[in-house]
């Protein structure tokens, strides 16, 4: 029988980021993923690589985490950011308003920010609303959400991490209180196996919830979509956010061939049955064209939802006073040992949230190696092809 | 908003079965249904082994392509009542190695399109310190391709010659060739000149016609050709350039 240090549930850019992390310092690690790797939220971001601008008011804790996170990933993988930066984009007295608090907020949080006049923004981005009144230019950058984190996977394969896609969990193995490992399908052959680790790993995003339930532990997660609108043309080459706090339709990300609106955030029970409101659809039309009249003449592309894998207390109803940053839970206080699970946070925080598992994942196993994926350059994400 | 029901007749093969087959469900449509999402509600309500790739949702991933009533697409971006056909079918693409149901191996096409080393961003559209050539803005943005596999499915060669480059790889060599960032357009050049590079393309053009991003391909093969042969031209005169 297969027997890993370390079995990773969840083939998003966590658990890639982790099977990367895991493999640098020499442990033997598999991942399991039901569909393909990123085939759950993280593919379907809008691509901004935070600067934290945008939680440097309410959630400060979030906003450090994303400016330390983004200068690291720009070190690590060259060639995936489009370094444009954004702009915080002021088009109301309230807005100016906010712009105090946002700049205090960001220098407290060590995000560097550049106050520009009307005049200079639109020099920049001409497609900005006639309404501006000023805009602060923040290290934001855009991302192509699923190559990002190829380059995570790609690296941990190179390392010796056995990634495994369309293999499903049916359940986790437990003798006693400790979990030993887990029976899983591969959806290719039909064929069901038990795989054997140490230490399991739930790192299953908006799913962690009933991965948890297989071994019966809590975890106190909300799935809480949000609906996203693509465009097609670059409408813009920085990524416009508007100044306010937190909302719906408060930005405008420039990706490769197309500009991405969005977004909304609301409370579903099942993350395999997110829908689409035709509502919040249109709110980011009215929304995003508030910023960029543009956006509602641009050729339609898609509308989609994606879930974001948020800590909180059921009860919680639209995802907006949830914290975006992460968690890591070590089921040893429920009396369960070997499993660990990883969750909240986004894409650019996955190698935070990885590092910081990964060190629960060593102290538990007794293992002493040091985290590298702060220096260490990723592959590029044809690697995971390729390589 | 109307649910409508539509038939979907989906190619299933799983590894070790003797032949594929074709399996029907019955899924509840509305206007913004798309192919992707009624394939998800099948996985989610009928059928959890259904295998399918699929990550961004709105065409820039490049991993949902397959063959959609027998045309090349992404699913994610195709409605299922605007296809106007009260059964879809859908099969994995043609021209790649299947691995089950929905799904083929892209080993293959990466080892051939990262070749030619194309950046697939560009890193800045305003770095004061690059020094773009004359004209970028006529370009063609190859650079968009996604690597979604749709050309090479649709190409009526590479599925005579395994050996063919392929579209995807050209368009990307094209690129490189029209703004070498390291001198590095001879060296692909030379590996696109030969029987299974761009003299082999029958100018079906059938690869733009199904490109979801507008990379055309096509075009990127004819300018190889025009390149290549200015180049002969030019060496009988005694004039290497």
């Amino acid at each position: 029988m297969e027997s890993y240090h370390a079995l990773i549930i969840g083939g998003g850019g966590t658990g890639g980021a982790l099977a990367h992390d895991l493999a640098l310092r020499d442990l033997k690690v598999t991942l399991v993923e039901r569909g393909e790797v990123t085939s759950g939220t993280t593919g379907r971001h809008h691509g901004l690589l935070h600067s934290g601008g945008r939680y440097a008011v309410k959630d400060k804790e979030s906003a450090v985490e994303c400016i330390e996170e983004n200068l690291i990933l720009r070190k690590i993988m060259p060639g995936t950011f489009e370094e444009n930066d954004g702009l915080f984009v002021a088009i109301t007295e309230a807005d100016v308003e906010y712009s105090r608090l946002f700049i205090e907020g960001c220098t407290d949080c060590g995000i560097p920010t550049h106050q520009l006049t009307r005049d200079q923004a639109l020099a920049l981005e001409p497609n900005l609303s006639p309404n501006l009144i000023l805009a602060v230019q923040v290290p934001d950058a855009t991302m192509d959400a699923m190559r990002m984190a190829l380059r995570f996977f790609a690296t941990a394969k190179h390392n010796g991490a056995a990634i495994r896609a369309y293999t499903e969990v049916l359940d986790v193995e437990k003798t006693g209180g400790t979990v030993t490992g887990v029976r899983v399908v591969d959806h290719r052959s039909g064929e069901e196996s038990i795989i054997n680790a140490d230490i399991v790993v739930n790192a299953a995003g908006p799913w962690s919830g009933r991965i948890a339930d297989m071994v019966g532990v809590e975890v106190p997660i909300r799935p809480s979509p949000g609906v996203m609108l693509a465009l097609e043309g670059r409408l813009c080459n920085m990524v416009i956010n508007r100044m306010t706090p937190s909302g719906d339709g408060d930005i405008v990300v420039p990706q490769r061939g197309l500009s991405v609106v969005g977004t909304s955030s609301w409370v579903v029970d099942d993350p395999d049955n997110l829908g689409l409101p035709p509502d919040h659809i249109e709110k980011m039309y009215a929304e995003g064209e508030k910023m960029i009249p543009a956006v509602r003449k641009a050729p339609f592309r898609a509308a989609w939802s994606a879930a974001r894998p948020l800590i909180g207390p059921r009860g919680a109803d639209t995802g907006r006073e949830l914290s975006r940053t992460f968690k890591c839970f070590d089921h040893v206080d429920e009396g369960v040992e070997g499993f660990v699970t990883i969750t909240g946070g986004k894409a650019t925080t996955a190698r935070g949230m990885a590092e910081a598992t990964a060190n629960v994942v060593c102290q538990k196993l007794g293992v002493d190696a040091p985290c590298r994926t702060r220096d260490v350059v990723t592959l590029p994400h044809t690697a995971y092809f390729t390589g | 908003m109307t649910d409508e029901e539509i038939t979907f007749k989906v190619f299933r093969y799983k590894q070790g079965d003797p032949a594929p087959h074709y399996d029907r469900f019955s899924v509840p449509c509305d206007e913004n249904t798309t192919v992707l999402i009624a394939l998800q509600g099948i996985r989610r309500d009928h059928d959890p082994t259904l295998m399918l790739r699929h990550s961004c949702h709105h065409a820039s991933c490049g991993t949902c392509g397959m063959r959609i009533n027998g045309k090349e697409e992404l699913s994610c971006v195709v409605k299922v009542l605007d296809l106007g056909t009260p059964t879809v079918t859908v099969e994995p693409l043609e021209n790649l190695p299947l691995v089950a149901d929905l799904v083929v191996d892209m080993d293959g096409f990466y080892q051939r399109y990262t070749a030619a080393r194309m950046p697939y961003i560009r890193q800045s559209e305003f770095n004061p310190g690059a020094q773009p050539p004359e004209g970028i803005d006529r370009y063609t943005r190859y650079e968009n391709c996604i690597e979604c596999g749709l050309c090479l499915s649709a190409c009526p060669v590479v599925g005579s010659d395994a050996e063919y480059l392929g579209p995807a790889a050209m368009a990307a060599a094209w690129r490189v060739v029209e703004e070498p960032h390291d001198g590095s357009g001879q060296r692909v050049l030379e590996w696109v000149d030969t029987e299974h590079g761009c003299w082999r393309c029958h100018i079906a053009f059938e690869c733009s016609e199904v490109c979801p991003s507008n990379v055309d391909p096509a075009a990127g093969i004819m300018n190889l050709r025009r390149k290549l042969w200015l180049s002969s031209l030019l060496r009988l005169f005694g004039i290497n350039r």
